[in-house]
């Protein structure tokens, strides 16, 4: 008759006012130091922040934010715990450092049992680092989160801007509002991605110039967030507030 | 605890389809519930006590439980379901996020995660059954 865990998730996200799904056309252009970085610099900025990490295959944000030894605290529910400031779901809570072989359906399951039993509270931002692509969890998200906003990360590669332009499509063809898109890793700034983002209709947000030293500074917030990477993203930052 | 989620869902639904259905007094909800997600009945019973809506409040929970039923996808092999030679921590991955069974489980005779879970994954409702406005 139904799936009860579907009703719900409007609940469970009503104290948050701000939603946006950090999204990539393909793996590789740095979606997840993007997501992580924009949760971190609202955070300074002095709001309450999620951050929840649903590339259940291949999850990173916890290796970003340097996260050990955290469990989410039970209350009829599950209780985001706090990681560097913010509230923080993942699903390496329980999956550990092991592989989660999961396909599409197992992947909707999943996603929808997630988002039925964490309360996040009262938040001004959750901020969704999405898995790459239009694939399954793209269209659940879409179809199961009110007030979604995306934000899309690319990178200067045709490559990479051919498979955002598809995501692109998707998103006005489903009436899904995009902030807009980030050029990530330019070594040679050019008006290229701009202008070809333009005539999309979507909006350039800017370009984050390729940073040598942000490897360096994965898992360690501080010097994280002063990377020139996290500098230029929390200026772009501004346009998601 | 968990099952209150899980059963706030039902009630929440549930109350939604005695709605929808024009249903004034809701006589039974009936709930299927996975073995897999190893759901505690007497607290998930509580719950939906607990949190009975006004329209049900003369209304009998069923609970029916599910047995799992694994069925591999590289050799076909099938099997239920147990908790006997599992860690407390793996049994608790599971009970949260079910899918979380592809990680610490394999087929018993390949050794594939690729399975898929025919049978009993996690809470479901079945039917709600009521009076309707017009008798």
């Amino acid at each position: 008759m139904g799936d009860p865990r579907i009703g719900i998730i409007g609940r469970r996200l009503e104290g948050v006012k701000k939603i946006v799904a950090v999204s990539s056309g393909k793996g590789g252009v740095g979606k997840s130091v993007v997501a992580t970085a924009l949760a971190l610099s609202l955070k300074e900025k002095g709001y309450r922040v999620g951050l929840l990490d649903l590339d259940f295959t291949s999850p990173s944000t916890h290796v970003i934010l340097g996260v050990e030894g955290l469990f989410p605290e039970e209350d009829r529910g599950i209780i985001p715990p706090l990681a560097e400031g913010l509230r923080y779901m993942s699903i390496t809570y329980y999956s550990l450092d092991k592989p989660a072989p999961l396909r599409g359906a197992d992947v909707s399951d999943a996603i929808i049992e997630l988002l039925a039993i964490t309360r996040w509270g009262e938040l001004d931002h959750l901020v969704i680092d999405m898995p790459p692509g239009i694939g399954d969890a793209t269209l659940d998200i879409i179809r199961l989160v009110e007030r979604l906003n995306f934000l899309v990360v690319t990178t200067p590669s045709r490559v990479a801007l051919e498979t955002i332009k598809k995501l692109l499509t998707l998103l006005r063809e489903l009436e899904v509002p995009v902030t807009g898109v980030i050029e990530n890793m330019v070594m040679k700034p050019s008006d290229s991605i701009h202008e070809q983002i333009e005539l999309l209709g979507n909006n350039y947000l800017g370009y984050i110039p390729f940073d040598e030293e942000l490897e360096g500074a994965l898992g360690d917030i501080d010097g994280f967030m002063e990377t020139k990477f996290a500098g230029a993203l929390t200026t772009i930052a501004s346009e998601v507030e | 605890m968990h099952e209150w989620a899980l059963a706030e869902g039902v009630v929440n639904t549930a109350t939604k389809i005695a709605e929808d259905e024009g249903l004034v007094e809701v006589t039974e909800v009936s709930v299927r519930i996975g073995e897999l997600q190893q759901v505690e009945h007497e607290v998930f019973r509580f719950a939906l006590e607990q949190l009975r809506t006004p329209i049900m409040k003369g209304a009998g929970f069923v609970l029916e439980s599910i047995p799992a039923r694994l069925k591999c996808r590289v050799c076909g092999e099938e099997w239920g379901f147990s908790t006997d030679a599992l860690d407390e921590d793996v049994s608790e991955a599971i009970h949260f996020v079910p899918e979380m069974a592809h990680v610490y489980l394999k087929c018993p005779r390949c050794g594939s995660p690729d399975f898929e879970v025919s049978e009993g994954r996690g809470v479901w409702l079945s039917s709600v059954k009521g009076v309707r406005r017009d008798g």
